[in-house]
């Protein structure tokens, strides 16, 4: 299938006071369209600035990409219609109804106001938020709040959306709820998701290819099964030795219910 | 577009200040008590300015209104980079400028009507000025609030946290302040401080705003008023916007 995302190349240095931070430092990827990738790296890899730079918000200091055939420096405007975009703090206001903050987002996607009230129906209906519209964003629990960004990042039918470590903090009830979500959307609308986190077993569960990051390189790609073949010394070998493997180091004591690296 | 982005943008702003009547208010609190318990003390004193000493302090505390308001405008897009707010609508086409207008508009409204509540207070305490003077008074609240605004907002991009913003602005209101004349003109200045107060811009609009309450709209501090005024705008305006368009360095 084609390739919804490639780049090549694609790094970012921060300058800082206390010297330049080499964040990201080449990252060459190929994403197709209608997969699920899980863009799987210890903390402080460069998931979120390697995100960043995909959806717009911040510019690469080297290398190239396009998303949906737009080029990322060319027609910053064109990837932003075609990919929605979830940051790990999500990006609602706690003080507005889930109901504004839907409508709004319709506008600034350039509905017009009928089309913009439409479509926060539908997606409400679509993500079960239809009993929750006239709530503050803030009176939402976890599981919720998320299914609201998720909305709000679906507005305009995005061709590839980013979530990014879109299950940190969520109970695991939540977190199956999500990754059905995520499965739903790629089967239902062939959207392409993008997704970081550092679970192993959501990236084991949920991805169809797997690219691992370490200090703002790619260090292997491939479907679960065949990076555990090639690096945990067996399929049936645990993503997480696989992983060690890979980036030379233990599993950090993160949260201890899912398996986090 | 621009103008459908910055209604959109400006709806969203000013529902939220709407939604807060407290803080309306509350922002003409510190002017309001300058009028009432500063006002009466100059009543009497040779300023050294035409008109009543009203027609003096009132331009002065409306500037004053201003500044330290719109200077602390900031502090919303703070809490709103830590909500995410601002990277989930910079990842929409919705325009960059529109970001910066319809927030800065917002703050010009508010401004402008805590303004007018002060100046109505002011004719009750015994403030006489010609009307078209009052309404030119207004205009440049709203450049003002516009421009200072923009700042803020741009300063708040960059900082990120209420620990580096809130010094920093301090550091530039109150020498700004002092340094303009807002509470007594500095024609009562010695000459070095008289000099060093023109190299801060708000000493040019509040000079024009004193004129227009006594109804010279033609003078040279008139003149000197809007084209600072109108400079300081469009130069912050820009910077602004061009945070916008690049932040998250
Ligand atoms: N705006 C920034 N300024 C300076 N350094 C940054 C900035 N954003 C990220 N970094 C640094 O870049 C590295 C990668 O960060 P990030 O992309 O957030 O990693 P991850 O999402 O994989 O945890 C980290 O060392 C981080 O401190
Ligand atoms: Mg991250």
């Amino acid at each position: 299938m084609a390739a919804v995302i490639s780049a090549a190349g694609l790094a970012r240095t921060f300058q800082t006071r206390h010297g330049p931070v080499e964040a990201v430092r080449g990252i060459d990827l190929t994403v197709r369209e209608g997969e699920i990738l899980g863009f799987l790296g210890p903390n402080g890899a460069g998931k979120t600035t390697t995100l960043r730079m995909l959806t717009t918000l911040l510019k690469p200091t080297g290398g190239a990409a396009t998303v949906a055939g737009h080029d990322l420096a060319a027609d910053p405007a064109a990837v932003r219609r075609a990919c929605g975009y979830v940051a790990q703090s999500g990006g609602v206001d706690p003080q507005i109804t889930v109901r504004e903050e839907l409508v709004t987002q319709g506008r600034m996607y350039r509905l017009p106001k009928a089309g913009a009230v439409r479509r926060t129906a539908e997606l409400a209906r679509d993500l079960g938020l239809t009993e929750l519209l006239d709530r503050k964003t803030a009176a939402l629990s976890g599981g919720q709040r998320r299914r609201l960004d998720i909305a709000m990042a679906l507005t305009h039918r995005p061709k590839v959306l980013f979530l990014d470590e879109p299950t940190t903090g969520l109970d695991p009830g939540s977190r199956a709820d999500l990754w059905d979500l995520v499965r739903r959307l790629r089967d239902e609308y062939g959207t392409t998701v993008f997704l970081t986190t550092h679970y192993l077993d959501e990236a084991d569960a949920l991805a169809d290819r797997l690219v691992i990051v370490d200090k703002g390189v790619v260090a292997a790609e491939g479907t679960p099964s065949a990076l555990k073949l090639a690096h945990g010394g067996s399929i049936d070998a645990t993503l997480q030795d696989t992983f060690l493997a890979i980036t030379g180091r233990g599993p950090a004591a993160a949260d201890p219910a899912p398996v986090a690296v | 577009m621009l103008l459908h982005d910055t209604a959109l943008v400006y709806g969203r702003y000013l529902r939220q200040s709407l939604r807060s009547r407290f803080a309306l208010l509350f922002g003409v609190l510190t002017p309001l008590l300058y009028l009432l318990f500063f006002g009466p003390l100059l009543t009497g004193l040779p300023l050294g300015e035409q008109g009543s000493s009203w027609q003096v302090l009132v331009p002065g505390l409306l500037l004053q209104l201003g500044l330290f308001g719109a200077l602390f405008a900031g502090f919303t897009v703070i809490m709103e980079n830590a909500q995410g707010v601002v990277e989930r609508m910079r990842v929409t086409p919705v325009s960059r400028l529109a970001l910066l207008l319809g927030r800065v508009l917002r703050d010009a409204t508010v401004f402008v009507f805590q303004a007018v509540l002060l100046v109505l207070s002011a004719v009750v305490m015994g403030l006489r000025a010609p009307l078209p003077g009052i309404l030119i008074g207004f205009v440049f609240v709203a450049l003002l609030t516009l421009s200072l605004a923009s700042l803020s907002y741009a300063i708040a991009m960059k900082v990120r946290t209420p620990q580096e913003f809130g010094p920093l602005i301090n550091a530039v209101s109150m020498p700004s302040m002092l340094l303009s004349g807002l509470m007594l003109p500095m024609s009562l200045a010695p000459g070095w401080l008289d000099v060093l107060s023109h190299f801060v811009p708000f000493r040019y609009l509040v000079d024009a705003v004193r004129d227009a309450y006594v109804g010279q709209y033609t003078s040279a501090h008139m003149l000197y008023g809007v084209l600072v005024a109108v400079g300081f705008t469009g130069l912050t305006v820009t910077v602004g916007t061009r945070v916008f368009r690049t932040a998250g360095a």
